[in-house]
């Protein structure tokens, strides 16, 4: 008797099975991401237009917290040999992936699964920060954004101050006679306040600038790379700030974004620099003036000044999948760079569209005439043919070296370093951790 | 005679202690191997590459003149941390301890603290004191007239994890001091106080010496809460700034090896810290227990 049970339930175990195994399950492709909240709901309405669109592939989406967890967790499960198929991992972690022997080149991954892309058709600046030496591209561009400067209407306009443009930016010089104007007139508390201090008045102000901010073409060419920062106009743009930071014609918000955001959105600051992704927020937020945005200043002797960097994350494809899977793969980073998919993401971030098929279609369709803001950072990055100078930085323990700056540089704010020795110590400090990083991967 | 029971099979004791040993071996001694192993290796965070340096990334550490301040940093806060808290610990202990009318609902009130995590603390405290949209802090500055700045003065900012980290652990130290003093003989007090001790005369004759103990105790289990677990506080509150400030050790383990991925240093660190907390700990039992009265 107990036998005969036995076979019934072998061979209804068998009947489960075989349908599974007969129809062909489409090929699970992974994608562990940052985006959370609003941003996460997009990137699933993506994987569901990707997976309604064919039937071979299916795109499963986790979300593993904030960037550096994501990256955590990748690194965790490489380790353990449970790597999803793509990772999305912030900017500074750039050249940690590249040197990590982890990962797929996405210029590879394209030309092996006879995937044509036309790279010109990209954004140069932003396919810039994630190319190697050789201008190979070693991950996809997913997220990016560049800062750009917004502004109090109101006050501009209780001080007699014309509106800015869009396109051409002021000069720092002139930012100073128009903080000054605020300041002095008690229109505004402060003049300007900076969210991610060491990205917008450092890393994108030496870009601009043409400036190096470390040898060795910013270390895209070597790992053996040391922090020019200390340099002379560095040094004298840091101590302007902190000259303003005397007379209030600059606060110190913080870190990160929060506090200058909340400085602006209380109208303690008349200016405030933050990344194009502050649109939304704004927009969300500020409910009693009116705001704009104009690109970053530039000084005075820069005539033709170059792009801005990016800031964000792209996707990085990892080692250790099958061919078909990897097929998946290039599909979907495929379908995620069409225009409709770009549009949409450029829509409902404020992330910018990564082709300029994408920014033509959205322009086209008037997008750009009824959301003037949007135009501000796009065209800050595309202003100038990105050099070898102003397209990215590719720095080893880059987050270690922000900080470091950002410590230095709020030892100057409070007095307790001059901009000279806290930009002298920022370049020594880093050049330890770029040392060390080096000396892992020889 | 002390009285023993002993096993009759040889192998039983050994089965009994065998899930705490195992969980002592997989959960502390295997990590703490794995890290310091770790610390003489310069590895790829992805583990491709991992190169025997000796002791580099230690030298690295000390050479450094912000790791060295780091490690002042910790002591300071550590201290600030255990004496404050100790300090209210006691004083509202010895306030509750006192016959009032509703003893059972303010023990209660007085523990609750215990039960929010360092992190919700830390941005609670943040809500009041930051000077943007703190409102204690816009007094502060509006009427007490002090230019009161914790995003920029690393004096305001310690000051402020300092409140956030002891306030809860504030409530920890009532609970074992309001223990300790239920159990110091009411006699004593009585009889002390026939003899016409003043209050606090009573207090630091009698209670005091009692409660050396539960004072031992308290200091240990502090300093190590302020080592470690006032992570959550600083991870939400400056994260390390302004300036490195508030930079506590264990704050640069995780800055270094989670977020930077530099796991070599890192494991180092942890190093240093384990063996700083190992040799504090020994200390305070060499030095400090000698001076402990375990009983009346």
């Amino acid at each position: 008797m107990r036998l005969s049970r036995m076979c019934i339930v072998v061979f209804v175990g068998i009947c489960l099975a075989i349908p599974a195994a007969v129809v062909a399950e489409p090929v699970t492709i992974n994608w562990w991401h940052a985006m959370r909240s609003a941003r996460g709901k997009v990137v699933d309405t993506m994987i569901e237009e990707f997976n309604k669109s064919q039937s071979e592939y299916v795109v499963v989406g986790i979300n593993k917290g904030n960037y550096d967890e994501t990256m955590n967790a990748g690194v965790a499960a490489f380790r353990a040999k449970k790597q999803p198929h793509i990772l999305q991992v912030f900017e500074v972690g750039t050249q940690t992936m590249m040197q990590s022997g982890a990962v797929y080149p996405v210029h590879k991954l394209m030309s092996d699964t006879g995937h044509d892309i036309k790279w010109s058709n990209y954004l140069q600046a932003v396919l810039s920060y994630y190319m190697d030496a050789g201008g190979n591209l070693m991950s996809m561009p997913f997220n990016s954004s560049t800062p750009i400067m917004y502004y109090n209407v109101d006050m501009f306009k209780k001080a007699g101050i014309e509106p800015l443009s869009k396109i051409d930016p002021i000069t720092w010089d002139e930012l100073g006679d128009i903080t000054k104007k605020l300041v002095e007139a008690d229109i505004a508390p402060s003049g300007m306040v900076t969210a991610w201090q060491s990205w917008t008045q450092i890393e994108n102000y030496s870009a601009i600038h043409n400036i190096p901010f470390a040898s060795q073409a910013n270390g895209y060419e070597s790992m053996d790379c040391e922090l020019l920062i200390n340099n002379e106009q560095v040094v004298k743009h840091i101590q302007r700030l902190s000259d303003w930071a005397k007379d209030k014609r600059f606060m110190y918000g913080g870190q990160k974004y929060q506090g200058p955001k909340a400085e602006f959105i209380a109208q303690n600051a008349a200016v405030y620099m933050d990344s194009v992704s502050g649109i939304a927020k704004l927009k969300k937020a500020v409910k009693d003036f009116k705001w704009d945005a104009a690109p970053l200043p530039v000084e005075a002797s820069m005539k033709s000044p170059q792009n801005s960097i990016i800031g964000g994350a792209s996707l990085w494809v990892l080692n250790g999948h099958s061919d078909k899977e990897y097929e998946g793969v290039a599909a979907f980073l495929n379908f995620l760079a069409n225009n409709e998919m770009q549009s949409y993401w450029h829509k409902e971030t404020g992330y910018f569209p990564i082709t300029i098929d994408a920014y033509n279609d959205l322009k086209g369709k008037g997008y750009y005439d009824e959301n003037p803001l949007q135009t501000v950072g796009i065209d800050q990055l595309n202003r100038a043919v990105p050099t070898t100078i102003s397209r990215g930085l590719r720095l080893g323990y880059f987050v270690q070296i922000r900080n470091i700056i950002n410590e230095e540089l709020e030892l100057v704010w409070n007095g307790k370093k001059s901009p000279q020795e806290a930009l002298d110590s920022a370049a020594e400090r880093s050049n330890v951790q770029l040392k060390t990083f080096a000396k892992t991967y020889k | 005679m002390i009285k023993r029971s002993t096993f009759k099979s040889p192998v039983l004791p050994y089965l009994l202690i065998l899930p705490q040993v195992v969980i002592t071996l997989t959960f502390f001694y295997w990590p703490a191997v794995q890290g310091l192993i770790q610390s003489f290796l310069l590895s790829d965070p992805f583990g491709q590459r991992s190169k025997f340096v000796w002791f580099y990334n230690y030298i690295e550490l000390f050479t450094d003149p912000l790791y060295l301040k780091s490690i002042l940093i910790t002591f300071t806060f550590s201290i600030a941390v255990a004496s404050v808290s100790i300090c209210l610990g006691l004083f509202i202990a010895t306030m509750a301890n006192r016959a009032l009318r509703a003893t059972a609902l303010v023990r209660t009130l007085l523990i609750w603290p215990y039960a929010v995590a360092p992190a919700i603390s830390g941005i609670l405290w943040l809500f009041l004191l930051h000077p943007s949209y703190g409102v204690v802090a816009l007094g502060i500055n509006k009427w007490l007239g002090l230019n009161w700045n914790p995003v920029l003065n690393g004096t305001d900012a310690m000051v402020m994890i300092t409140m956030a980290s002891a306030w809860k652990q504030i409530s920890y130290n009532f609970v074992f001091f309001m223990a300790g003093l239920q159990a110091v003989p009411k006699s004593l007090i009585e009889a002390a106080a026939i003899d016409g001790a003043s209050p606090l005369k009573r207090f630091w004759a009698i209670t005091f010496p009692l409660l050396s103990p539960t004072f031992f105790f308290l200091s240990v289990m502090n300093i190590i809460y302020s080592f470690f677990e006032t992570f959550g506080v600083i991870h939400t509150v400056t994260q390390g700034g302004p300036g490195g400030s508030t930079n506590i050790l264990v704050y640069k383990v995780y800055q270094d090896g989670f977020v930077g991925l530099n796991l070599g240093s890192s494991s180092a660190q942890s190093v240093v810290l384990m063996s700083l907390i190992i040799l504090i700990t020994v200390l305070q039992f060499r030095y400090v227990e000698k001076k402990v009265q375990y009983s009346g």
